[in-house]
């Protein structure tokens, strides 16, 4: 391309419209009643994920959280499992067993989106003492939100890592709340980098509605974890802009004209404008959007057309052989 | 042939499976120094990198063994004590035992964690644990209570090669006991089948971990008496061997549940509500348990002991079922 930009910087667009217009559509369908359960949506966090995942390669370990839609697919992951996921079918990526909460693709690198607040960072170590072991040079990235660094799980996994120099990146997507709890009511320091003195490990704070900067700030902590120089917090300052989840029941909070505020700096919009910016044609930012939306189109059709599970996969991969199954299923 | 110790059959199983098995490593607090004797000499066999000393960090260790499982390594976890499981909770009961499950087979586990079991010594209610029960109430952990060399080292080998996570559950009070091994270094004894100790035609006890060997003395003493009691050991509480157990209290039509652990929600109220369940038609009498006392172990040992099972117990409860007259039919 002649236009100023590169395949790099559209795939994150492209990454990044994927998971808005996932969103939305899911957040649609679930207000219709298609999807059961509660949606942790990531709105407002797409430059945090995508940025992130942009500085890994495939091959590279990633461990997320309960607001799990935007991290696999920042990390590159198909659609249509996603969807299927969300609307509990047999062809998602947990076969239906884990839905909104737990949108992990193991074929991108995920080793989990864990909704206990924490509990994915000392996996994210394991995973990168697996790496020091094996002698390859793959990193484990976790995400985070702010509400997690009160855990005793980040402070034990994150010293782990950095007692051990292990290549761990430790991404604190910091949205400013912990559920209803706005994060200067719970968490002593200014910011949440500040935590990683007490570590002695390096830390970056990175606009988190910057797409190119948090992909940068995280570069630098990929490379210093693949050559040997142990992990690193990296504090992306982001915003979520709904509720802690939908289906909660009522608003929890009301951040009054906070979030319009924040709307303003809405990831995609920036990024959009950026690239406009640097002679990217609208025409191709159009494509693809429009692709997106063709790809998010086909993932519902295909989530809709497929089937529930069957009642016997309940008693599958509770262990690697399946579990007996009582007689009250089978009558 | 030489008998080897319980702790020596522990050192035995994981030496030979890092031996065979670059994949498998162990890490926990103070293995280096090898506070119990089940890791000497394992730095000089296998060095510092498979042979880890972790901070007293149990969430943070355990879950890094479920990382590193994830990604292809066979991770011992030597948790020392089993009371210091509580406070790694949240990576087994959230990560460990449900990952497979949630990620719809996406993730393979094959970890051990190891703690023993530290009861009957005067080191008071926090380090007395035997609470391998409320993990029996989670899917997705398998759970193994040996009580001899034997089996602790032909089941701590199988665990190790397992693809699910294992909890190996440690009973201090069987570390001296000795066994006759054999060579094959491929001596396994699969997770989920349980083990007929002692023949026997009048009662079954069924009997877990350091209650075994009481439930072999109390045999002993029944025996003088003309009472014929079968010990069964289930080994294994995840897999549980259902079948031994019921074919065993079909034969005797007496069954006795001996348990270390509190009896409320005990792994002997399981084996007690099975046997209901399943073999009522055969009970000539209740099933009984013999179970610890349910409040907290004390530090004096003027108080301590008698609130464990012992072999005293068993042989009361035993001549309980004896001699309680026949039921008569309606």
């Amino acid at each position: 391309m002649t236009d100023g930009t590169n395949d790099r910087s559209l795939e994150k667009y492209r990454r990044m419209q994927r998971i808005r217009q996932f969103e939305d559509l899911a957040e649609s369908i679930h207000a219709q009643g298609e999807i059961p359960g509660s949606l942790h949506t990531y709105a407002g966090q797409e430059a945090s994920g995508v940025g992130a995942c942009m500085a890994l390669r495939n091959d590279d370990y990633m461990v997320g959280t309960h607001r799990s839609h935007g991290h696999p697919i920042a990390k590159g992951a198909k659609l249509r499992p996603l969807m299927a996921e969300l609307l509990g079918k047999v062809t998602g990526i947990c076969k239906g067993k884990g839905g909104s909460m737990h949108l992990s693709d193991f074929s991108v690198g995920s080793l989990g989106e864990t909704s206990i607040v924490g509990s994915g960072i000392p996996v994210a170590t394991g995973a990168a003492l697996g790496s020091k072991l094996q002698g390859n040079d793959r990193v484990a990235l976790c995400f985070f939100g702010d509400g997690a660094t009160n855990e005793g799980a980040f402070h034990e996994g994150v010293n782990l890592a950095a007692v051990w120099k292990l290549p761990a990146i430790f991404v604190c997507e910091n949205n400013g709340y912990a559920v209803s709890t706005p994060a200067h009511a719970a968490v002593p320091v200014k910011d949440i980098a500040e935590r990683a003195k007490a570590y002695a490990m390096p830390a970056i704070i990175v606009d988190g509605q910057d797409v190119d900067a948090v992909e940068a700030a995280v570069a630098e902590a990929v490379e210093r974890a693949r050559t040997g120089g142990g992990p690193t917090l990296v504090e992306t300052k982001t915003y979520r802009y709904a509720d802690h989840a939908v289906n909660m029941g009522r608003i929890l909070l009301d951040r009054g004209a906070e979030v319009d505020e924040w709307r303003k700096r809405d990831p995609l919009t920036l990024y959009r404008a950026r690239l406009l910016e640097a002679g990217v044609a609208a025409d191709v930012l159009d494509t693809i959007e429009r692709e997106v939306a063709d790809e998010v189109a086909d993932a519902i059709q295909f989530a809709r057309d497929s089937a529930y599970p069957e009642q016997a996969e309940a008693f599958d991969d509770v262990f690697v052989d399946r579990l007996p199954i009582p007689d009250f299923i089978k009558a | 042939m030489a008998k080897t110790t319980f702790l020596e059959a522990i050192r035995e199983a994981q030496f030979e499976e890092m031996s065979r098995d670059e994949r498998v490593f162990i890490m926990g607090e103070d293995i280096i120094c090898n506070v119990f004797g089940t890791t000497t000499g394992f730095v000089d066999a296998f060095g510092m990198e498979r042979v880890r000393d972790t901070p007293i960090s149990e969430n943070g260790f355990i879950g890094a063994a479920a990382g590193a499982s994830m990604v292809g390594m066979r991770p011992i976890v030597d948790a020392t004590i089993s009371s210091f499981l509580y406070p790694a909770m949240d990576q087994i009961m959230s990560i460990i035992a449900k990952s497979r499950y949630i990620y719809g087979g996406q993730a393979r586990l094959p970890l051990v964690i190891r703690s023993c079991m530290f009861y009957g010594n005067a080191n008071a209610a926090q380090h007395s644990d035997r609470n391998y029960p409320m993990f029996m109430n989670q899917p997705g952990l398998k759970i193994m209570v040996p009580s001899t060399a034997y089996d602790m080292k032909g089941m701590l080998k199988a665990a190790i090669r397992d693809d699910d996570p294992v909890l190996c559950f440690e009973d201090s009070t069987c570390w001296t006991s000795k066994s006759e091994l054999p060579d094959d270094p491929d001596f396994i004894i699969p997770l989920g089948r349980g083990d007929i100790k002692r023949e026997g035609t009048d009662v079954s006890i069924i009997a877990i971990g350091g209650a075994v060997p009481l439930a072999l003395k109390a045999a002993q003493t029944l025996q003088k008496e003309g009472i014929s009691a079968e010990v069964v050991d289930p080994r294994s509480l995840v897999p549980l061997d259902k079948d031994i157990i019921l074919k065993s209290v079909r034969k005797t039509g007496r069954a006795i549940a001996v348990d270390p652990a509190h009896q409320t929600c005990s792994a002997a109220s399981e084996i007690a509500a099975l046997i209901a369940e399943h073999a009522f038609e055969s009970l000539r009498g209740p099933v009984l348990r013999v179970a610890t006392a349910d409040t907290h172990l004390p530090f004096s040992p003027s108080i301590e002991k008698a609130l464990y099972p012992s072999a005293d117990r068993i042989v009361a409860a035993a001549r309980q079922l004896v001699t309680s007259p026949e039921p008569v039919p309606a």
